[in-house]
């Protein structure tokens, strides 16, 4: 979908961040419409606590671009109010953890603006949080909270795992009129006081393009196993498929990108050819992303060669000290264990 | 419990802000070890986010003179300073600090999630979290017929949270023995409460839910004593909640790690020139009290600190197994 871009023919390659990527649609798409505005805790002077709306303040000014009060009811019901007049807010609640104050206007309220009034009211909003733990900072600071989002009917959720998608999906979910919950991995963000995967900072187009919402990609191609993750596991996937190729074993990597709408062809068409299907996320196991894939692909019928299995965060809260932490986190080594054991089977 | 704090609870709340800076101190060093050259919040032996209180120490020593271990204390993210001047166990705090199994929580809950069952204390990470509890803790003292109370300490950011309004709402309809603690430390985060709040004073707050609404000015370990001691034997009466609003100060950023960017220059030195513990020691002196008395509480302080992070930093890291404990009773 990236619209061909003369100048990027000559220009040379941009290492953005997925926070500059996100700050960057975001303004870019101020400058095109009007009708959007951003607002949330620490987003203005700061310019988020996750850098995604760094410099904004500047370019556009307070009546755009507003700090609001630690009082995420008020705001995010105002948001939905805001786009049920015709704005397009992009609100930021800087931890997907803090959801719990505010559901209401999230998933009675957003998401429902269209269905009950029949299509009367459309609800186009950006809810943007970050997502994730792996750095020590507990239980209500960590989580990652994929399902209970894509649960709830009327909610769009994407999770990009790299700056290029982040801004293609950025400027798409602006554009969208429905409710767009916008997660970025704090193991991805490009933050300077925490460590980020390299490969999450790409390349990508100045200008304008978008990563359609619903989509998923293979970013990987292989033959023997179908990986697919989503944010850091995507990442997590791929390392695991580079070591895997060492040992013979072709691991095709999908990222998920999207899980509401969740694009079970992509998948579907994968598992058709490799026989074999491993989910990775880091959210809890449970009723989780994994499930949810598992489910389509054995509900069209496609012949599996081994079971299928999903790695996932166990059943338990986030802990603080790093050394339960790491042990229950998915990583690289986890996916190309899990692989292994699912090749030794003998078809 | 009125006017001029007594002698022996003075040289408490100086001992004890000590104590807690201190405290402060010691992690201070140990938060930067493995983060550097390369500053990441996921190394070293204190990962994660890390709130210090340098600078609001009167208001944790001047409520909580007036407790006891069976009244409760629900506290914020930021929770050091309250929670030593509660009685917190100051080994097993540090070592859930440094994530080891003879913590507070066995290293599962780390410094946002600070339990003690034993002196009723408990913290969280979500702003305003800790009002609701405290309001049923202290209907659960009314309905027994004790004597108890329950204090919830908040910042001013969080005045602004739903939760805090349907709180004091309620504390005051079942007329509970609460007292609501606003530590104004003048941000949330970057946000200056100016730029957020519709009101100058939040205890004036106090007023739309029937209940004493205090201000109390200068971060003075004394001011803050003489109303705290108010508020929490009138709850004790069975009188009801209050609200107090304790103008104080943050020293240090947000997090360790603040570049705080939004403040105006020269503020953290105009701030620290008004440092609430030396102050307090020179009124302490100057009303009489001995520097030699001064220095042996302030150097057991220190004492049991050190040794508190002797414990922590040589005590054991749980079996990772172990995450799988306690996720119900
Ligand atoms: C519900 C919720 N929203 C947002 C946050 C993020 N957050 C953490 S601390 C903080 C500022 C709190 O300000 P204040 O209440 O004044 O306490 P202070 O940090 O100044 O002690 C914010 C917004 C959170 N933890 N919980
Ligand atoms: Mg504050």
């Amino acid at each position: 979908m990236s619209s061909p871009d003369t100048a990027t023919a000559v220009r040379p390659a941009r290492r953005l961040t997925i926070a500059r990527a996100i700050a960057e649609a975001i303004g870019q798409e101020m400058e095109r419409d009007s009708d959007v505005l951003v607002m949330g805790e620490d987003i203005a002077k700061l310019g988020g606590v996750f850098g995604t709306t760094t410099g904004l303040l500047d370019r556009f000014g307070p009546e755009r671009v507003r700090d609001t009060p630690i009082s995420e009811t008020a705001f995010i019901g105002a948001a939905v109010g805001l786009a049920a007049s015709g704005m397009r807010p992009v609100v930021e609640l800087m931890f997907v953890d803090f959801f719990g104050v505010c559901m209401d206007a999230i998933y009675n309220l957003a998401a429902k603006q269209s269905y009950f009034s029949g299509g009367q009211v459309t609800c186009p909003m950006v809810l943007m949080t970050s997502v994730g733990g792996g750095y020590g900072d507990a239980g209500q600071h960590s989580q990652a909270l994929y399902a209970t989002f894509g649960h709830l009917p009327g909610l769009k959720v994407v999770i990009p795992s790299n700056a290029h998608d982040a801004k293609g999906l950025m400027l798409a979910a602006i554009r969208d009129p429905n409710p767009v919950i916008f997660m970025y991995h704090k193991a991805l963000q490009g933050m300077g006081w925490l460590g980020t995967v390299q490969r999450s900072i790409t390349d990508a187009p100045e200008g304008d393009y978008v990563v359609p919402l619903g989509k998923a990609k293979c970013v990987r191609e292989g033959e023997d196993v179908t990986v697919v993750g989503l944010g850091l596991s995507v990442h997590q996937a791929l390392d695991a498929a580079g070591r895997l190729a060492e040992e013979g074993v072709s691991a095709e990597v999908i990222d998920l990108i999207s899980i509401a709408p969740v694009d079970r062809e992509t998948v579907r068409a994968s598992v058709r050819r490799t026989g074999r299907l491993l989910v990775v996320d880091d959210d809890y196991l449970s009723y989780g992303v994994g499930a949810e894939i598992i489910a389509s692909v054995c509900e069209a019928g496609i012949p599996l060669l081994v079971p299928p299995q999903r790695i996932a965060f166990p059943d338990i809260p986030v802990p603080f000290t790093p050394v339960m932490e790491h042990f229950v986190l998915p990583n690289a080594d986890k996916v190309a264990a899990a692989v292994r054991q699912m090749m030794e089977v003998p078809n | 419990m009125n006017g001029a704090s007594n002698a022996s609870d003075r040289l408490w709340m100086y001992a004890t802000m000590v104590k807690s800076r201190h405290f402060e101190a010691l992690i201070k060093p140990a938060y930067f070890e493995g983060k550097s050259p390369v500053f990441n919040m996921a190394k070293g032996p204190l990962p994660g986010e890390m709130h210090l209180s340098d600078g609001q120490e009167p208001c944790a020593v001047g409520v909580c003179a007036h407790l006891r271990p069976g009244d409760t204390i629900t506290a914020t993210h930021r929770p050091h300073h309250v929670a030593i001047a509660k009685g917190v166990d100051l080994d097993a705090m540090a070592a859930e600090i440094f994530g080891k199994a003879s913590g507070l929580a066995g290293g599962r809950g780390g410094h946002m999630h600070l339990f003690d069952a034993r002196v009723n204390f408990a913290c969280s990470g979500i702003i305003a979290q800790g009002l609701g509890p405290a309001v049923g803790a202290a209907l659960a003292s009314k309905l027994r017929g004790d004597d108890t109370v329950a204090v919830a300490f908040l910042g001013e950011g969080a005045a602004n949270q739903g939760a805090f309004h349907e709180a004091l709402n309620l504390a005051s309809v079942w007329k509970v023995p609460a007292v609501f603690v606003i530590e104004d430390n003048a941000y949330g985060i970057s946000v200056s409460k100016r730029d957020c709040t519709a009101v100058e004073r939040n205890a004036d707050r106090a007023a739309a839910y029937s209940m004493p609404g205090h201000f109390v000015a200068g971060n003075d370990a004394d001011a803050v004593h003489a109303i705290a001691g108010e508020a929490i034997a009138r709850a004790r009466r069975g009188e009801g909640p209050s609200l107090i609003e304790i103008e104080t100060c943050r020293l240090e950023g947000h997090f360790m790690g603040d570049a705080e960017g939004y403040r105006p220059a020269g503020e953290v030195e105009r701030l620290k020139a008004r440092d609430p513990i030396p102050a307090y020691r020179a009124r302490l002196l100057a009303d009489g009290f001995e520097a030699i008395d001064l220095d042996r509480a302030e150097a057991e302080a220190r004492a049991a600190v050190d040794a508190a992070f002797a414990f922590a930093r040589a005590a054991a890291y749980p079996d990772p197994e172990e995450a799988f404990a306690h996720v119900f009773a």
